[in-house]
């Protein structure tokens, strides 16, 4: 037991490492041009910076999680995707048509009673998600066409429907920019305010609710077995009785629903009405959450805290060392890439524990091209 | 030429349709070519990937590095050696050493993406998904750190001045003036396809390509190396999406903007399965979707008249701009006219050992 943990942790604490060396190389090599002399020290004034910024003070945990809310969720979608061999890329398109329904339908019950408001506006983005991630479902059940590319399709179609809404039907007239209504009573209630600016809703709970409840899905139910049999070996899957379509269509229905509720929340509890330009990156930044945590449902919960931190702690980073949050973007890709070159990373540190990598993910690779083995 | 017909009851309306369309592609031929320009070199890319078996989504962030280092070499270069442009495409020493840096960045990205997905065997659609990441990331990280010190423009290409008697030419003078009123970078764009098209399905070379994306196994069992062929096809792959590059920052453009190739590395992988993994297909894919947008914002500005006009104004212009990505769902899902990739697309390949 002892050995799982040690192999299931070590992998992604040397990634981790290592992105943060490179990166560290990253900031000296480029330290003249921000403080204007050469300046070995700038990487830990840096990273203090994003430690203070996130962990430092109570402001800073509640962005944190704020911040971490939409990752987790959108994270346990590529997550619960990776153990039907399924690769979500779609978290950001499913998040967006999550987000601009619930922004629609609480704009119009925004004088609606709170109890009524909130709900059903947040049931109606997890359903619009759940509706977007069942097309890619059902497009590879019964045509074979590829989850990666139609989501990446779906992602820039979900972008226009967006803009159409937003700057149209939805549009708040007298607004001076392109906005839907504020959602008014709609909104999810605040939970931590102390005037500063930075507030909590009630929604950060949501991602701690939903992570045991995939887990319990995939380890203890007999569905979540059916979609772990599928992702690792669909034929054999299909030999036991099971029916790969069908949990394909589920899968991925289910991943829409997790984004969509991302979504949902972020608009009904941070931002209270939709921008036509919203601008997100999240349903990428998932599949860094979803890797790092080996896409084990818990695990995510703290791969999505750390994400989160990086990006609460980014804007004290750049007042404080002086160093744009675009490094954060790189630290992102940089432990995905140490995550996957693992067979660089295992030398660097003589790891010899098996494991680290989602296995899974070999069943993704192998049905993109014309031999595809989930189609019957 | 057409006027006559628009009367017609139905008949007419269609008429008006096609003669507006033929009016608009015309008007804006060269403005179509050369926003396809980046597509078309993106989706060759993917066709030196893809036909040698490894998916390639990493295209955009390519061709964001590209643009960026293209730009900030020209930049660099510009200011040690100023020179005045030349009377070819306005070329100076700057630009061309631009282009280099630009198609240099495509290769090295290409590099990586060739090492994790062949040597260590991942998945490709991480590797390609880390590519888009740091690149995005890194770019960002270097204009912003750049930009305070307001790096100067190091200037672009000039496009061609053909003369205006061919430009002239009745029915056939906006196709001059559509491929030859162009920068170099979009100019050379028909020429690769074709080149590419030629030598991927008529030489030894093109051959073994797509042997070894259909079937690896076969194809080593003949003395194929697999894993060299792939690693070159892959690495070379990256001069296009280098060029891609290139054409955002020294022949469209003269500036960088962070994350501004905006998802045309995705419709390039549109045009690339929309194409049917062809180079010459995909650049008819690329002018179908750069023609799509331009209808799209020709619908806005300049509608036609009546019936017509109220028609086509009544749709939003995002449905113009997100047809590429609906139309290549469809293609993909088989109904309308399917599209496979080749059979070994994705997988990692694995020599047997050696007993």
């Amino acid at each position: 037991m002892r050995a799982r943990i040690w192999a299931a942790l070590a992998m992604p604490a040397a990634a981790i490492l290592l992105a943060l060396i490179a990166g560290a190389v990253v900031i000296i090599l480029s330290s003249p041009i921000v403080t204007g002399h050469f300046d070995p020290l700038l990487p830990l004034a840096t990273y203090s910076a994003i430690i203070q910024g996130s962990l430092g003070s109570v402001n800073g945990l509640v962005d944190t999680v704020v911040a971490a809310t939409p990752l987790i969720l959108v994270g346990l979608s590529v997550a619960l995707c990776f153990k039907a061999g399924l690769f979500n890329i779609g978290g950001q398109g499913q998040f967006l048509m999550g987000a601009v329904t619930a922004a629609g339908v609480g704009a119009a019950l925004s004088t609606a009673p709170p109890l009524v408001a909130v709900p059903v506006a947040i049931l109606a983005g997890l359903v619009a998600g759940a509706a977007y991630g069942f097309i890619p479902g059902a497009l590879k059940a019964f045509t074979g066409a590829h989850e990666v590319v139609t989501t990446i399709m779906l992602n820039y179609i979900a972008y226009y429907v967006v803009s159409y809404l937003v700057t149209g039907p939805l549009r708040e007239q007298g607004a001076s920019f392109a906005r839907s209504a504020d959602v008014g009573n709609a909104a999810i209630p605040i939970i931590f305010n102390q005037g500063t600016g930075h507030e909590a809703h009630l929604g950060i709970l949501l991602p701690f609710i939903a992570a045991p409840i995939i887990w319990w899905l995939l380890y203890r139910s007999t569905l979540g077995f059916e979609i772990r049999t599928v992702g690792a070996n669909p034929d054999a899957a299909r030999y036991a009785g099971m029916r790969p379509r069908m949990l394909v269509m589920l899968t991925m229905t289910v991943g829409g629903l997790l984004a969509g509720l991302a979504g949902a929340i972020e608009i009904l509890g941070v931002q209270h009405y939709m921008p036509a330009a919203y601008s997100t990156n999240v349903g990428f930044e998932a599949i860094t959450v979803a890797l790092l945590a080996r896409a084990n449902p818990i695990g995510v919960i703290f791969s999505g805290l750390l994400l989160g931190a990086m990006r609460a702690g980014a804007p004290l980073m750049q007042i404080q060392a002086g160093v744009p949050v675009q490094m954060i973007d790189l630290l992102q890709g940089l432990i995905l890439f140490f995550l996957t070159a693992d067979i660089l990373v295992r030398k660097v540190f003589r790891i010899r524990a098996k494991g680290g990598g989602v296995d899974e993910l070999n069943t993704v690779g192998r049905t993109y091209g014309g031999q595809t083995t989930t189609a019957p | 030429m057409l006027a006559p017909l628009f009367d017609v009851p139905v008949l007419g309306l269609i008429v008006q349709l096609v003669d507006y369309l033929i009016n608009v592609l015309t008007v804006n031929g060269a403005l179509i070519l050369a926003l396809s320009a980046p597509l078309a070199l993106g989706a060759m890319c993917g066709v030196m990937n893809e036909r040698s078996g490894v998916v390639n989504i990493g295209i955009e962030g390519m061709m964001l590095a590209a643009a960026f280092s293209g730009w900030y070499v020209a930049s660099i270069v510009g200011q040690a050696i100023p020179a005045d442009p030349s009377g070819v495409f306005g070329a100076t020493p700057a630009l061309l050493i631009g282009v280099l840096a630009a198609i240099g960045t495509g290769l090295l990205l290409s590099v990586v993406h060739a090492w994790l997905c062949i040597t260590v065997r991942a998945d490709q659609i991480i590797s390609g998904t880390i590519i888009n990441i740091v690149a995005f990331g890194l770019t960002g990280y270097l204009d912003l750190l750049l930009s305070q010190g307001s790096q100067p423009s190091g200037g672009k290409f000039q496009p061609f001045d053909p003369p205006q008697w061919l430009m002239d030419l009745p029915f056939v003078g906006w196709l001059f003036r559509m491929v030859l009123e162009q920068g170099p970078i979009t100019m050379s764009v028909i020429v690769l396809a074709v080149v590419l098209q030629v030598l991927l399905f008529r030489t030894r070379w093109g051959l073994r390509t797509r042997a070894v994306g259909e079937h690896p196994k076969a194809a080593e069992t003949v003395g194929i190396n697999v894993i060299r062929l792939r690693y070159q096809n892959v690495i070379l792959g990256g001069i296009f999406a280098g060029l891609g590059g290139a054409w955002f920052t020294l022949d469209f453009g003269s500036s960088f903007q962070i994350g501004m190739t905006n998802g045309r590395g995705y419709i390039a992988l549109a045009a690339l399965i929309f194409g049917r993994w062809h180079p010459v297909g995909a650049l008819g894919a690329a002018l179908l979707f750069a023609a799509s947008g331009a209808l799209g914002t020709a619908i806005r500005t300049t509608p036609p008249p009546g019936q017509l006009g109220d028609f086509l104004t009544s749709i939003p212009e995002q449905f113009f701009s997100a047809l590429p990505y609906i139309v290549t769902i469809i293609v993909l899902a088989g109904v309308v006219g399917r599209s496979t990739p080749p059979a070994a697309d994705g997988q990692p390949y694995e020599r047997e050992a050696v007993t």
